[in-house]
């Protein structure tokens, strides 16, 4: 079905191909799902099989590439339309029309499809995804994991015989994301489709995935069958990496595959006491810098926040510890957002009161603010507007002068060491962009930092420094609020969760007891290993290492 | 049985308001054209964002109103001499030689002002009659009666229309990010702040967009051969003159005389075949197309009847379209254009109402994207409902 014969890619002004001497086969009827690392060309990769690499992005491609016995070359995307459907990560950005019904059929109408054949795959393809009641409804107005399944079934309406999926449950909770990848099974399941899905949260794919496909970052490309490959990959979902620590041969893929085999493991493991989560407890934290606050440093009572008709907080009361780092989830759409803003003091507020040091942070202008707590807001770069990092470091210092001894490129080498001062901001990775903001954000030394869904788009190894960085600034003693839909991430970092559901906290407390007990937010590692109160690998590790 | 008025039946409705217009400075009469457009807008607009934008067009009007009678009074060169009206007068300023023709200041004359007016009211109604036909017509299903020859054209207006409204998000994000690095949210030195990570967004978005549209087959097989692109640019160009002279000489009421006639038609027939040539290898089918029926035929009835009547001028003296300031006079109310332009109203009522979208009662689990938390700018902090909040 898609057939890739010696491909190099190489963009403009690149020293570098991004893919090199690709080649590549996907049959038809096949879940091909591509990993990599951030930045490695898993996108590209992706372009390349509809044509929009280079047709539509510029540069140069080498070899051959054929899709359902069309050749990219001489077929520039939208002669590919009829065989191939593309959708991006982010769904609204790519919406033609605005009511759902319109967007189903704006492929068919380019493709000059017969209108009483619109009418009936339109219907179907509602039912397919389970979208009929939204027929009528604009495009803006839904939900992230509804926006994602109109804009697979706007292509799917084309009848394309490939669907290339980039990151297509991202931004989505666990409960959307799920919704997304069933109907996507489906589709592959029951009518054949041929489906290349690029994704970070491996953990919740590639039990699905019929061929497992790793860019790597010299931009070379394997693939293979799923469990001798993710045997050897780079990244991989936490299931992998306790099969690959246990030496469970074949690698099981699924949590039930996986708790099949884990009698033994866990058998051992009750024998021992369950390692602490965290390696650094805020109290050892505490123990070791003397002079940190200790106890509550941030109090929130009766927070409300309303748009119009919409309440988005209704009345949460919140209390942040020194040297504690809280993770904040629920649905999109759940209120976390506004209460980070609310927090901040910068975000509206209609009721309630903040106090940080028995003052509120609104009651101060913005630039004094900032210096009780901190926010990394969902797009960081909003933040960012010079020319190189270093301006960006320079102009921070200066904004949040006599705030802190440590300069913000001082702050960022701690961070992300090796980055160098003369780089664009936008040139960076997503999660060295983030260390930067980090970064200026702490040179006004806050007590509290807020961070609005930082893991967005971070592959396991930034994941993994990230959460370094966390408990590096609960050493210090700030408290740290991360929103976030990443359980694994949440397993790994929080010492505490916080769940918001329609506005309202409807639960807060110990990671372990709060998201243990949940079957959508319970980590993989404690789904293997119920009743054992395992939430992570570097757990099991390290009480595999006292056992010996 | 409520229904979308086919988009190109409303827009021939206001382009046959704005000929009539465009023929008469009466301002009751060109009152009255203002009030025709109001009523059928306030009667069949939909719910969408671009219907709320009529008030706009009648800001922009008050604005081309202002500027034209400003701009007459500084430089309207009345000498106040003869048989006028002085309101009152302004220091006179002695341009050079160079400049003459062009007079600042000097005395300011009620002819000079009205007709200023005039000229300004029915500049301002044409530019409302356009802007009726935008709140009346949903512009994306305007443009899918675009002949495949433009697609390029389409993209482009797509695009925009998709991506300004959401710059007007970006900004509002990006201003409240610029606070939490306690940056100014106001001024010059705060322009380079919010402006960078702004256009940025919208560039991104908008290569987004357009790659998405591409993907799904936009402007498929509309890729003709060079030859073909050829031949279309040359009729269209040809036929765009031919239209403008034609229009000018029939609308603008000067003396072209028998040439105007034959030079719209001629101009319109080539234009027509520019397009017919440029679309004959693009493919497409229309969903849901919007039928052409009994409505749409009235609704354009309801327009043409006014254009004619004022066009012809059959029954009724040329004074009472356009009435003489030199020497002053009141203007008069000729009955039959009066009826023509009311004629145009029924438009209101012979269309269908317009669909309402079928709304969400509970809205559900918006992503966190697109509700703005604290949207409220940096106007926030001062608002007084804001020191309640945090004083209790």
């Amino acid at each position: 079905m898609i057939e890739l014969d010696h491909v190099s890619v190489t963009y403009a002004g690149g020293s570098s191909p991004v893919l090199r001497d690709v080649s590549l086969h996907v049959e038809e009827g096949e879940l091909a799902l591509v990993v990599g690392r951030t930045g490695v060309g898993k996108s590209t990769l992706l372009g390349v099989i509809n044509g929009l690499v280079p047709h539509f992005t510029g540069g140069t491609l080498a070899g051959r590439v054929l899709v359902a016995g069309r050749d990219t070359r001489t077929h520039p995307p939208r002669e590919l339309a009829d065989v191939v459907g593309a959708v991006g990560q982010d769904p609204l950005s790519g919406f033609v029309t605005d009511t759902v019904e319109e967007e189903l059929a704006y492929a068919m109408e380019q493709l000059a499809v017969p209108p009483d054949v619109m009418r009936k795959r339109v219907e179907e393809t509602l039912d397919l995804l389970g979208i009929a009641e939204l027929r009528d409804r604009a495009l803006h107005e839904l939900s992230g994991g509804q926006q994602q399944r109109v804009a697979i079934g706007s292509v799917l309406t084309a009848h394309p015989r490939v669907l290339v999926l980039d990151e297509p449950t991202s931004a989505l909770d666990p409960t959307a994301a799920e919704e997304v990848l069933a109907a996507v099974t489906r589709l592959v399941h029951d009518l054949g489709v041929t489906v290349v899905l690029a994704e970070h949260r491996l953990e919740r794919v590639v039990q699905y995935a019929d061929r497992v496909v790793e860019v790597r970052a010299d931009g070379t490309v394997a693939a293979g069958l799923p469990a001798p490959m993710l045997a050897v990959t780079q990244v991989a979902p936490p299931v992998v990496e306790l099969g690959r620590f246990a030496r469970w041969d074949p690698l099981p893929l699924s949590v039930r595959d996986a708790r099949r085999r884990a009698g033994p493991l866990r058998e051992r493991l009750s024998a021992r006491p369950v390692p602490p989560p965290r390696r650094t407890t805020p109290q050892a934290a505490m123990g070791t810098t003397p002079g940190t606050p200790t106890g509550v440093v941030l109090s929130a009572r009766g927070i409300v926040v309303r748009y119009g008709a919409v309440t988005a907080v209704r009345g949460v009361n919140v209390d942040l510890a020194g040297g504690e780092v809280t993770a904040l989830m629920g649905r999109n759409g759940s209120g976390k957002s506004s209460l980070l803003w609310a927090l901040q003091g910068s975000g509206r507020r209609q009721g309630g009161t903040v106090d940080v040091n028995g003052t509120d942070p609104r009651s101060l202008p913005a630039a004094k603010g900032r210096r009780l707590v901190g926010l990394v807001p969902q797009t960081p770069a909003d933040l960012l507007y010079l020319d190189t990092v270093l301006q960006e470091c320079e102009q921070a210092d200066r904004e949040s002068a006599g705030a802190s001894s440590v300069g913000a490129r001082a702050l960022l080498d701690r961070l992300a060491p090796g980055i160098a001062d003369d780089v664009h901001p936008r040139d960076l990775s997503e999660g060295q962009r983030l260390s930067l903001v980090l970064a200026v954000q702490l040179t006004a030394a806050p007590k509290v930092l807020l961070l609005d869904e930082p893991t967005r788009g971070l592959d396991y190894r930034a994941k993994r420094s990230l959460v370094g960085i966390i408990h590096l600034l609960a050493a210090e003693g700030r408290a740290v609020v991360v929103s976030t839909h990443d359980v694994e991430f949440v397993a790994a970092a929080a010492d505490r969760v916080a769940v918001m559901a329609a506005g309202d906290l409807v639960a807060d407390g110990p990671t372990a007891a709060v998201v243990g007990a949940s079957p959508a937010f319970a980590p993989q590692v404690a789904k293997i290993l119920a009743p054992l109160e395992y939430l992570t690998m570097d757990q099991v590790r390290s009480a595999v290492a006292g056992v010996d | 049985m409520p229904r979308n008025l086919h988009p190109i039946a409303w827009w021939l409705w206001a382009l046959g308001l704005a000929t009539a217009a465009s023929r008469t400075t009466n301002p009751i009469l060109l009152m009255l054209v203002l009030g025709v457009l109001g009523f059928v807008v306030a009667n069949r607009r939909g719910e969408a964002p671009w219907a709320r934008a009529f008030k706009y067009y009648l800001f922009l009007a008050l604005v081309v109103i202002a500027i034209r009678v400003v701009s007459r009074s500084l430089f309207g060169g009345d000498t106040g001499a003869g048989d006028v009206h002085v309101l009152f007068t302004l220091p006179h300023a002695p341009l050079p030689s160079w400049a003459a023709g062009v007079q600042l200041g000097g005395p300011v004359t009620l002819e000079g002002t009205l007709s200023a007016l005039y000229a300004g009211l029915q500049l301002g109604c044409l530019l409302c009659c356009m802007g009726a036909a935008n709140t009346l017509a949903n512009p994306k299903r305007a443009l899918r009666v675009l002949p495949g020859a433009l697609h390029e054209l389409g993209v482009a207006v797509v695009v925009t229309l998709s991506v300004a409204p959401q710059l007007v998000e970006s900004v509002q994000r990006v201003r409240r990010a610029r606070k939490l690095r306690g940056g100014a949210t106001r001024g010059f030195r705060a322009l380079r702040g919010i402006a960078i990570p702004v256009l940025e967004d919208a560039l991104e978005r908008s290569l987004r967009l357009a790659a998405a549209m591409d993907s799904r087959g936009y402007g498929r097989t509309g890729s003709a051969s060079p030859r073909a692109r050829r031949a279309t640019g040359a009729f269209m160009v040809v036929g765009m003159c031919g239209l403008c002279v034609g229009a000018y000489g029939l609308f603008g009421g000067s003396g072209l005389g028998p040439l105007s006639v034959p030079a719209l038609l001629g101009g319109s027939a080539l234009c027509c075949l520019g397009l017919a040539i440029g679309s004959r290898r693009v493919r497409r089918s229309h969903y849901r197309p919007d039928p052409w029926q009994a409505p749409e035929w009235a609704v354009v009835a309801c327009g043409a009847v006014p254009a004619v009547l004022f066009l012809v001028s059959a029954g009724f003296g040329a004074t009472g379209l356009n009435p003489s300031v030199y020497p002053l006079t009141w203007p008069s109310l000729p009955i039959i254009p009066v009826l023509g332009v009311l004629v145009a109203a029924l438009a209101g009522l012979a269309a269908p109402p317009p669909l309402r979208p079928a709304r969400a009662v509970v809205r559900e689990g918006k992503d966190d994207r697109a509700t703005p938390p604290g949207g409220d700018g940096s106007s926030g902090a001062g608002r007084p409902g804001h020191r309640v909040g945090a004083s209790a």
